[in-house]
């Protein structure tokens, strides 16, 4: 049984790690094999580049060489995907090689777009790649005071972020001693401060605390760099003096060049993660199509319930679970506290007020996340 | 030709049923309508309010063994 997992992200690093535990006897015997395709020899942290942002990590931090996380059973080549040819069971490589499949896992992630508002790319400032988040480091350091506008697109990956970096900047500046200077600017695309309401009314509070300013229903449409302002669908403006964007995502080109999904995102069964129309094709993480958050956390668990199914569908000829929307989120809420929110398809979160003992958690989990990519946490 | 697509955000609720829609109708053409499935009754008054105030059209609201369905139409 041949498995291919085109993608070295979180969700497909997990995947792999644990179904060759899962399957130590059969890849021994040969009776297995799992394959890794990635674009990348480097597995990044992505949730470090929040810190990267106010100079509390630097990039290097965030690395690690992807082969030194993975089980010595699993076949890893830096080859990304270019063709997909599904109904035949096999991928077309960058480096042209074809690999051939009994079952296939596609982990592609996705990536920020800002350049898909007019103006945004060139006037904002957002923390998604380490180049972006270098930026804002820099341009926050000169920053002395005036409007800081916080502007959301949908749909994004990680839904924490527009409330983290508010908070994490909130310090920042107080940090510096110029807080006073600053007004903050928080805006939502839909008639709360957060997609998930308990989360949106505990942030209320806080920022009606901190004195931040906040614009609900603004989903933003252009951006005017000459006149610093930001107009938004619904025919609101906001002015600023930094802009700071969690841009609108898209999945992966190669997914939308292949034709499988609108947009980069993957049509997939909620429960099953199968890629809807096929029986030896499933979907992790950022890639699928399905409304839930675009998070490590999400790939984290939808690939411990694959994997589990896919060493049963190996072993016992059946899946045994339904991946059950499982997410748990950290939110950091300033430079030392931070709460957590945990939901599933059934059960709502229920944030609890923010306190110290979780942000040193969050700090230890910047660590554990390694062993968490290992598939040991 | 205008298409009418499903978003089924039954039992989800993050990033919940407007955000879908909003992500969805910035993919779709004018005259497209998008049928919103939602199992959170918030939605039936959300999915309206942010509508009207963008200008598309609420083509109509139902409500059948918990799930609300909101269908909307994109006009501009």
């Amino acid at each position: 049984m041949k498995i291919l997992i085109v993608g070295g992200g979180m969700g497909g690093t997990i995947l792999a790690n644990n179904l060759a535990r899962r399957l130590k006897h059969e890849l021994k015997m040969g009776k297995a094999h799992i394959t890794m395709l990635s674009a990348s020899e480097q597995h990044m942290y992505q949730p470090g580049l929040l810190y990267v942002c106010v100079g509390r990590m630097a990039p290097d931090e965030l690395y690690r060489e992807q082969a030194t996380l993975l089980e010595p059973e699993i076949e890893f080549h830096v080859d990304p995907v270019e063709e997909f040819h599904l109904p035949k069971n096999h991928v077309k490589t960058k480096s042209g090689k074809v690999y051939d499949y009994d079952i296939i896992v596609i982990a592609t992630g996705s990536r920020a777009m800002p350049e898909s508002i007019p103006g945004l790319a060139e006037n904002s400032v957002n923390c998604y790649t380490e180049t972006a988040a270098l930026d804002m480091w820099r341009q926050l350091k000169g920053f002395n005071g005036g409007t800081v506008t916080i502007a959301v697109g949908v749909p994004h990956k990680c839904p924490m972020i527009p409330l983290e970096v508010t908070f994490v900047l909130h310090d920042y500046f107080k940090d510096r001693g110029i807080l006073d200077k600053v007004k903050f600017q928080y805006t939502y695309p839909i008639g709360r401060l957060h997609s998930l309401a308990p989360v949106g009314e505990w942030a209320q509070g806080e920022f009606e605390r901190m004195g931040i300013h906040t614009e609900t229903l603004f989903n933003m449409k252009e951006v005017d760099g000459a006149n610093h302002v930001i107009h938004s669908e619904e025919g609101t403006q906001k002015p600023f003096d930094l802009l700071v964007a969690v841009p609108p995502h898209k999945g992966m080109e190669v997914i939308e060049k292949n034709g499988l999904g609108q947009n980069g995102w993957i049509p997939t069964d909620r429960h099953s993660l199968k890629m809807e129309g096929h029986d030896n094709a499933y979907v992790l993480g950022d890639t699928t199509n399905l409304p839930i958050s675009k998070a490590g956390s999400t790939a984290h668990f939808e690939a411990e319930a694959l994997a589990e199914n896919l060493a049963a569908v190996i072993k016992l000829g059946e899946p045994v679970r339904d991946y059950d929307g499982k997410v748990f989120c950290f939110i950091e809420a300033g430079k030392d506290r931070a709460t957590y929110a945990m939901f599933n398809y059934n059960q709502p979160p229920a944030p609890k007020a923010p306190n110290k003992a979780v942000h040193w958690f969050k700090m230890a989990y910047n660590q554990l996340y390694w062993a968490s990519a290992r598939g040991l946490l | 030709m205008s298409e009418k697509r499903t978003i089924d955000a039954r039992g989800t609720f993050c990033p919940g049923p407007l955000m879908e829609l909003i992500a969805g109708i910035k993919q779709a053409e004018i005259g497209d309508e998008l049928e919103v499935l939602s199992t959170d009754e918030g939605s039936a008054n959300d999915i309206p309010e942010w509508v009207n105030k963008v200008g598309h059209e609420v083509v109509g609201t139902s409500e059948a063994a918990g799930v609300w369905h909101v269908v909307v139409r994109k006009t501009k």
